[in-house]
């Protein structure tokens, strides 16, 4: 069997206040999670359960505090190349137009100009941006800055992709149009995706597996969910099918008692 | 009939010189001697004598660029004074800045030093500076570097500081390199700190030029100030002052229209037009 896209390998991550150095938060302990290639992972969890935190360390933005990353097979160091990350935040640079900022991952790498530009192009083009190459970020709706960053992405054809609640600001046509869109992109490449969310329907639509995260601190997984519903599917459609509804119902009695325990937890620190 | 004469947008500018002039209306009717009565003063000479006339301010302009044209040699001194300080000192705070702050080490270790440089009254060392680098331009252009080198560096040092997080980490995940994300994310991040420094320093580079003019050179519109005041001249001082302003006008107009340039990619407020 070849080796799995990502894998982590007992993960923990203690963060170290700087101002404070006795104070210390464990935001995910003992974690391994596999992608196989060509598959689709989603993580749910409850807010501040350190999802992010997972996403950034297969990225190799961060340093786990102990355990391992391998990529296909090859422990990571520093930054993953093969790896293309999707941010819940604004990520686009202000400064450039959509096609710059589509352009600028194959200019870091050194493909020649002309050629960079022409599969910018391409995939502005593929994401429904064609005609508005030379707009500036901020002269672009939230949802066409979601679909510029998105061929940012995959313009650079990355085996893994992942995404961090890529679509959580977008509102509700939107973002079914945009997670169609992915499907339809990823079916036809078939790359390993880790993609994080909150929302429990949005994972089960999209994924083939559904890992839920306990609630922080040292949070873990408390669940894997193996999503066996037909592909192609469209993610408004898929969600009135019997299947459906009882993985939700499954996926959901596993993680209710843990988005209370985070809710209660945040009341807390709030009147702490 | 005053809705259509008060002020708005389009009669701006009109404004705008309609309250130059009635400034320098209102200056010629206080200080002409014999206009109005003394009021303040005991004659109706001193007013003319502490503030200077308009009127012979602008005779002395007249006579410098136009009948003289003695004032050109000066004015290119001073102006050859601001541009290299201005250069130096902005190129020096960029490189500064940019150093500083992408190496922590560096800052850390150095930032007591910098703090207490820049809270240092500068202009002081301008003697200082005239005995190092004697009474010829170096001396000016060093003072003129002192001062706008603080400014751009810390502008610049806040800046790279204040680059978002996330456009950093997007950066390296789509390949960007040390160089790459210095080119690419921190210098275009910093750019409008820097513009907007720059046009506090234009003012800077001029005060340097014109005060080591005046404590010490033989050529310059500085030299021609102190010249001036030495024979208690007001209307000349005056006449220097306002030469010295328009120049500072032009250059800090140059800047904003490099400004304007640069940073197009800049969301301003408004593009929405009334039909």
């Amino acid at each position: 069997m070849s080796p799995a896209a990502l894998t982590l390998q007992d993960v923990s991550c203690t963060f170290v206040s700087r101002d404070n150095p006795g104070q210390r938060y464990t935001a995910v302990a003992g974690v391994s999670l596999t992608v196989g290639a060509g598959e689709f992972v989603s993580v749910v969890g409850p807010t501040g359960c350190g999802k992010s935190t997972l996403l950034n360390v297969g990225a190799g933005l961060l340093q786990p505090s102990t355990g391992t990353v391998s990529v296909f097979g090859q422990p990571l160091v520093g930054i993953n190349a093969r790896a293309g990350y999707m941010f819940q935040a604004e990520s686009l640079m202000p400064w450039r137009t959509a096609l710059g900022n589509v352009m600028a991952g194959l200019e870091f790498r050194g493909t020649p100009p002309a050629d960079a530009r022409a599969q910018a192009e391409d995939w502005l083009r593929r994401v429904g941006l064609g005609a508005f190459g030379d707009r500036y970020p901020h002269q672009m709706s939230g949802g066409m800055r979601k679909r510029a960053s998105l061929a940012q992405t995959l313009v650079l054809d990355p085996d893994i992709i992942l995404m961090d609640e890529p679509f959580s600001a977008l509102d509700i046509q939107t973002r079914q149009l945009m997670e169609n869109e992915l499907l339809d992109l990823w079916q036809s490449k078939k790359k390993a995706v880790l993609f994080i969310t909150h929302d429990l329907d949005e994972a089960i639509a999209m994924s083939d597996r559904v890992v839920v995260l306990s609630a922080g601190p040292a949070s873990h997984p408390i669940g894997e969910f193996t999503v066996n519903l037909a592909r192609p599917r469209d993610v408004a459609e898929v969600r009135a099918t019997p299947r459906f509804i009882e993985l939700h119902q499954a996926i959901w009695a596993v993680m209710r008692d843990e988005v209370l325990k985070g809710y209660q937890q945040q009341l807390q620190v709030k009147v702490a | 009939m005053w809705n259509a004469f008060k002020p708005n947008p389009r009669n701006l500018r009109l404004w705008q010189v309609g309250l130059l002039v009635a400034i320098f209306g209102l200056w010629h009717v206080l200080t002409t001697p014999g206009l109005v009565p003394p009021m303040v003063f005991e004659n109706d000479q001193q007013a003319a004598f502490f503030f200077g006339e308009p009127v012979k301010v602008f005779d002395r302009i007249a006579h410098w660029f136009f009948i003289d044209r003695d004032i050109y040699s000066h004015l290119s001194v001073t102006l050859i004074e601001t541009l290299l300080a201005f250069g130096i000192g902005a190129v020096g705070g960029l490189a500064g800045g940019l150093w500083l702050a992408l190496s922590p080490m560096a800052s850390a270790l150095l930032e007591p030093y910098i703090k207490a440089m820049n809270s240092m009254p500068r202009i002081i060392l301008a003697p200082i500076f005239a005995v190092w680098f004697g009474l010829g331009i170096a001396s000016k252009v060093a003072l003129g570097v002192t001062l706008v080198f603080f400014i751009v560096f810390f502008n610049v040092y806040q800046g790279v500081k204040e680059v978002s997080p996330v456009i950093l980490a997007n950066a390296r995940m789509l390949g960007a390199g040390p160089r790459q994300l210095l080119r690419h994310v921190y210098l275009p991040s910093a750019t409008s700190w820097v513009f907007s420094s720059l046009h506090t320093s234009v003012g800077l580079a001029f005060v340097g030029a014109v005060v080591g003019e005046y404590l010490g050179s033989a050529s310059g519109v500085g030299y021609l100030i102190q010249q001036a005041e030495g024979v208690f001249d007001i209307n000349t001082v005056m006449a220097g002052i306002l030469v010295l302003t328009g120049f500072a006008l032009a250059l800090d107009a140059a800047v904003g229209r490099i400004e304007k340039r640069l940073m197009k990619w800049q969301p301003k407020g408004g593009e929405t037009e009334k039909l």
